[in-house]
């Protein structure tokens, strides 16, 4: 998109191009309003966290308090500890994802039977579309205490004696997330990898084979670099995300055993915010979380372009 | 290509360990959903001794009979089937027509709409004064609150504008010295152009809305009539630790001074089970399209 102005016929003004493509911009402007009002309009919102809200008042009568509330969210110790969730469990689900999906790709990418290449392919995608409530449901009663799979498998090889109750073990919780990320993510995740693949030279291979190297050599010393920028595209745009690892997830997967380990940040602008009424904390919350994503977003983007990738946004 | 492989001793046990770790993958994967089915179709009080695994060992059709019979399951079931196939529909097309036009190159407010939209990706209201603004828009405990929001969503908008600006542009040309204007030339040429494009976000977009609960749960949990599929098994789960959902004791005294009894697991089990179906059935069918699409489109960007 670096040429794109050029393509109109030189010598008009900006006018004159405006009444030739009324037609276009009047397709626009009902998008135009609809994006605005549903997505720019709550930032106007913004101004509540700066006030003491308090219902039945318009927006401009309400009493302006500064910085306090985001004085409170800084003095509160479960905001850093909503952080540190947020920031662990971002990046066990980017580690494990990145990693049991670049492996996946390179296994199906082995494979020579093709039915059986398809339909592992169209099985792994299947978890992707289902919704996390159902997830969350088979999760549960994989690790169940009560006749849960794993249980029972853990149990049959005699690694353990008792049932142990996974979802209440709050320093497990973060893996939990993390596997249950992997298994229904890891198929859709190798998909982009897989293309990447296909687009390797073959002839790389041949002349590796012809200096003898086996398998796993062409596999560590040219499939895995030649989709290296895929990777740390991938990776740099995830990273961006770290202050959204995710919400549905944990908030259907905890419970009172494990909250300290699994409130991430809707979770808290919900349980400390709009639940006790606190409509200004609630919403200091939420413009933290989205300018510091901004920022990491942005940055994530310079650094995509110094390292000579494509520009992310 | 065809890679030669010597049947040397490496090439097996490499080929043995990828089988079995595929395999394997398929297992982990698929027993979930085996398992949860064969709990829906056991009977409820047989399966709390546990040890079902992949077939029901007393069948039943008693939960399913239970579940399908009450109103709130056949309601939601209505209004997730609408707000799918409505916000699909529209979103499908609405999304289609401005990435159309941002794909325009002569367009002079290109960059500016492209700007606008692709901001929206990174940058968001947060919940009270989105929430405030629905109100305000009387869009609580409405339907329209499923549809209106989430017409155009960024990315998509940004796969659709990707694939267009792969197609020629002679397309386009050829049309106008034909005197077509800039809306049929969208509905006649490019839409048509775009059916493996448009398959894919149509899927994406369907499948979203067919899994939706929070947005239930923020805007129309006060109205029965508005809840929706995941939304109410979302409810299940949640309660179903403490039998305290309201779905759970009606469907417990339901089944009271009756021989059968359903349980909170098996409940679940067949919500699951109902829930699920749809997408089982659907998303095989659009499988190649979304791969292409997505390989296309997404990378790109």
């Amino acid at each position: 998109m670096n040429t794109s102005a050029c393509a109109a016929p030189r010598g008009k003004t900006f006018w004159d191009r405006v009444k030739q493509q009324k037609v276009l911009i009047l397709m626009t402007i009902p998008f135009l309003v609809h994006v605005i009002i549903f997505r720019y309009v709550p930032i106007w919102g913004w101004l509540m966290a700066f006030q003491n809200y308090w219902p039945g008042k318009s927006i401009l009568q309400q009493t302006w308090v500064g910085l306090e509330n985001f004085k409170l969210l800084f003095d509160d110790p479960v905001f850093y500890q909503v952080l540190r969730n947020t920031l662990a469990m971002s990046v066990i689900k980017l580690a494990m994802g990145t990693v049991s999906s670049i492996i996946l790709a390179l296994m199906l990418n082995e494979v020579r039977i093709m039915w059986f290449k398809k339909s592992v392919q169209t099985i792994s995608y299947l978890p992707h579309f289902i919704s996390w409530v159902v997830a969350a449901n088979l999760v549960r009663d994989a690790l169940s205490t009560d006749g849960g799979i794993i249980n029972e498998v853990l149990m049959r090889l005699h690694i353990i004696k008792q049932p142990i109750m996974f979802l209440g073990i709050p320093a497990l919780f973060w893996w939990i997330i993390g596997v249950s990320h992997v298994w229904k993510e890891v198929g859709w995740g190798a998909i982009i990898y897989l293309a990447a693949i296909a687009a390797i030279d073959p002839t790389l291979y041949e002349s590796a084979m012809i200096d003898g190297a086996g398998r796993l050599k062409q596999m560590w010393y040219i499939t895995l670099p030649s989709i290296r920028p895929t990777i740390s595209v991938l990776l740099i745009m995830n990273l961006g995300w770290v202050l959204s690892a995710g919400f549905e997830q944990q908030y259907l997967l905890q419970n009172g055993r494990v909250i300290d380990y699994a409130r991430v940040f809707t979770i808290y602008e919900l349980d400390y915010g709009i639940k006790m009424m606190r409509y200004s904390f609630a919403t200091a919350v939420g413009i933290f979380r989205s300018v510091v994503s901004l920022i990491l977003v942005f940055s994530a983007n310079q650094l995509a372009k110094r390292w000579g990738q494509e520009r992310l946004v | 290509m065809i890679r030669i492989r010597h049947r040397s001793w490496e090439n097996i046990v490499i080929d043995a360990v990828i089988y079995l770790s595929l395999i394997f993958l398929v297992i982990v994967t698929l027993y979930p959903f085996l398992n949860t089915l064969a709990v829906s179709f056991n009977d409820a009080m047989d399966s709390s001794r546990g040890g079902i695994t992949l077939w029901p060992r007393k069948f039943t059709l008693y939960n399913y009979q239970t579940l399908l019979t009450r109103s709130q399951i056949y309601s939601a079931t209505l209004v997730s089937a609408a707000r799918t196939v409505l916000s699909t529909l529209l979103g499908t097309f609405c999304t289609a027509m401005v990435a159309y036009i941002i794909s325009r190159k002569e367009f002079v407010f290109r960059r500016l709409v492209s700007f606008i939209y692709v901001l929206t990706m990174y940058i968001d209201g947060g919940l009270v004064p989105t929430y405030f603004l629905m109100r305000s828009l009387g869009l609580v405990n409405s339907f329209w609150v499923y549809v209106l929001p989430g017409l155009v969503s960024a990315f998509n908008l940004i796969v659709i504008r990707t694939y267009i600006a792969g197609l020629s542009d002679s397309y386009v040309e050829s049309a106008r010295i034909d005197g077509a204007g800039e809306f049929t030339i969208f509905l006649r040429i490019i839409l048509p152009l775009c059916k493996p494009v448009l398959a894919t976000i149509a899927l994406f977009i369907a499948v979203d809305n067919w899994n939706a609960w929070f947005d239930t749960f923020l805007y129309n949990s006060a109205n029965a009539q508005l809840s929706t599929l995941q939304y109410e098994l979302m409810k299940v789960l949640q309660s179903a630790n403490t039998m305290s959902g309201s779905l759970l004791q009606a469907l417990s005294r339901a089944a009271a001074g009756t021989t059968n009894t359903v349980t909170p697991r098996a409940i679940r089990a067949t919500m699951t089970i109902i829930v699920s179906v749809p997408i089982v059935i659907v998303y095989p069918f659009l499988q190649r399209y979304f791969v292409h699409g997505l390989t296309l489109g997404g990378i790109k960007e």
